[in-house]
């Protein structure tokens, strides 16, 4: 911890964004502070809508999921009139989780301390030796479980804020609203998580991993070895170099950005693009889920849907990717140089079982703490972590890649500048920060 | 047919794949599978899952079995540049009833993996499915459950289990 707090002109400094030098840099103290991370925790992860879980999760009444976000311990359930509930996972006694499972279904949480029982709504229900307290101790919800101060659903993907005075998620959101509707789109009757999440940890700062997710740039050096694995099983000939110098980023609004590109990439997409490797046999199924996603959305829409890639960014810390698979996944910063990650797949509901087969089959063969390309992933960001032990005297990490251009491809890094304003503006506290830019 | 596998000879073979991944010899690991063999690790959260239904960390057939093999022996397979040490550990190994010329055996495992100064321990249980193609016994199906709710400290598993 530094000695002092820093004054907004020096948390803005940290970022030098010299728009007509065409240089973008950001000091690598963002990754090492831990004055940095008190102030991310109060003005960033305090202030903005952060991931809860899907509606899918919690499918019927009394349904319950028990996660951090945030590093808060929450509950989300669906209660007996089918409402989605957030609760602060925290006992109205003496403060004990009042849930200590992940997952599961009941209509009452009971404490393990002192046995105070509280309903799926987080309704106080009943504790030992009630008449030792006055009468009214439990009026006007006194006793109940906290709600958390703001909970809104969009699309199926539900998101919590702790400040009372956000603005409402759909405008927050903004251009990112649009892209996780092409993921909602998938399913012609909605879309599920899948069972089965990827919870791991990264040495490294929270913020590169919200990068990386979007890096055009570093897919061919850092992943080498998947390609190799895609030309071997799907005997393709195609050159990796160029792979990603096409497609096109954008700033959707609020710090959040997406990496897009359609039908150029030479993986599948198990919804809907058929590679060799899979077999003859699967050829004729994806194509048929293809026709049934351009009759119902129109071909327009449809091919974005079907063939597009893309990997998005939801300011702060929720990366949809929708590539090989479909991923959510969300992180969190223990320490300055320690994340905690939950991933997990999404799915269209109802698709067949050989489609559900290929989808994870094809999600691992790239994503996840054992696939292909994200362990490699992992080892950059904790390389660049180890290397910023260096940071005083090797100060700025450089993300100017594209600024003197009009129309910004993968391999540019507009999307992570997009990141970085927002991250500027709300750490320093300084709302003169412009949002946009080249 | 019945298939008359003893422990001793179970376990002699598990050695010797614990052997061979200790030392690197991730192609020879590979061919120690059958033609149709198949490498899974369930979700942490998910140890009772079914591949195809739930989302594993590992759902490898043949091919993609030894392209593991292969792509981690690679100059740039950079999450084992530079390569992890480990030490595998089989113990309390149980040999099922074979059918059909498949017997099914388990075994408690702990692996360390060391590397760039920090040591992480994987715990848990395989079971395999091995099958004698007359040569010698092969790995018709190897799955590794993790005794871990969440990959943390690990982070990862860029080793073969």
């Amino acid at each position: 911890m530094r000695e002092q707090t820093s004054s907004p002109q020096e948390l803005a400094g940290l970022i030098i964004d010299d728009r007509r030098g065409a240089r973008f840099k950001v000091n690598r103290q963002v990754f090492v502070d831990d004055e940095i991370l008190a102030l991310e925790r109060k003005r960033v992860f305090s202030k903005c809508w952060l991931y809860l879980g899907h509606v899918s999760e919690v499918p019927a009444a009394g349904s319950f999921v028990s996660r951090r976000v945030g590093g808060r311990p929450l509950l989300f359930t669906r209660d007996r009139d089918g409402q989605l509930n957030a609760l602060y996972n925290t006992c109205a006694h003496r403060g004990a989780l009042v849930c200590r499972e992940r997952a599961g279904n009941k209509r009452a949480f009971t404490c393990g301390y002192h046995a105070w029982t509280f309903d799926e709504r987080g309704r106080f229900i009943g504790m030992p030796g009630r008449e030792a307290l006055p009468p009214d101790a439990t009026d006007d919800c006194k006793l109940d479980l906290v709600h958390v101060e703001r909970m809104e659903e969009f699309r199926g993907f539900v998101f919590v804020c702790f400040d009372r005075n956000a603005v409402p998620l759909v405008d927050y959101l903004a251009g990112a609203g649009d892209y996780l509707g092409y993921v909602a789109d998938q399913g012609s009757d909605g879309m599920e998580i899948v069972t089965g999440s990827q919870d791991y940890c990264v040495a490294a700062n929270w913020k590169l991993l919200q990068e990386n997710s979007v890096d055009g740039y570093h897919g061919v050096p850092t992943h080498a070895t998947y390609f190799d694995y895609l030309r071997s099983r799907d005997k393709a000939t195609f050159t990796g170099v160029n792979m990603n110098s096409k497609g096109w980023v954008k700033n959707l609004g609020n710090g959040h950005a997406v990496s897009e590109s359609i039908g150029l990439l030479p993986w599948g997409r198990p919804y809907a693009r058929w590679a060799p490797g899979w077999g003859e046999e699967a050829k004729a199924e994806v194509e048929e889920i293809q026709r049934g996603i351009m009759e119902r959305l129109g071909p327009e829409r449809g091919n974005v849907v079907a063939n597009g890639d893309r990997n998005l960014i939801i300011f702060p810390n929720l990366v949809v990717n929708d590539v090989m698979a479909t991923t959510v996944r969300t992180f969190y910063p223990v320490r300055p140089d320690y994340m905690e990650v939950n991933a997990w797949c999404i799915a269209p509901k109802g698709e067949s079982t050989t489609s559900r087969d290929r989808r994870l089959r094809n999600f691992v063969e790239f994503l996840g703490p054992a696939g292909f390309a994200s362990p490699d992933d992992v080892e950059m960001l904790e390389l660049c972590q180890r290397g910023y032990a260096n940071a005083e005297s090797a100060p700025y990490n450089d993300i100017s890649r594209g600024m003197l251009s009009n129309a910004p491809t993968k391999t540019d890094e507009l999307q992570m500048r997009t990141f970085w304003r927002r991250w500027r503006q709300l750490v320093s506290g300084d709302s003169s920060v412009e949002l946009t830019g080249p | 047919m019945s298939v008359v596998l003893t422990r001793s000879d179970a376990e002699d073979f598990l050695i010797k794949e614990a052997g061979l991944l200790d030392a690197w010899k991730l192609e020879e690991w590979a061919a120690l599978f059958t033609d149709d063999g198949e490498y899974l690790i369930p979700a942490t959260d998910d140890p009772e899952g079914k591949p195809g239904t739930s989302l594993f960390l590992i759902y490898d057939d043949r091919h993609r079995l030894e392209e593991r093999a292969k792509r981690l022996l690679k100059k740039n397979a950079h999450a084992e540049v530079p390569r992890s040490q480990t030490r595998h550990m089989t113990t309390n190994v149980v040999v099922g009833e074979g059918k059909d010329g498949v017997v099914p055996v388990s075994c408690n495992f702990v692996v360390f993996r060391s590397r760039m100064e920090v040591t992480n321990i994987y715990p848990g249980h395989a079971e395999y499915l091995l099958v004698n193609n007359g040569v010698g016994l092969r790995i018709r199906s190897k799955k590794a459950v993790l005794d871990v709710d969440a990959l943390r400290p690990q982070g990862k598993i860029s080793i073969i289990l």
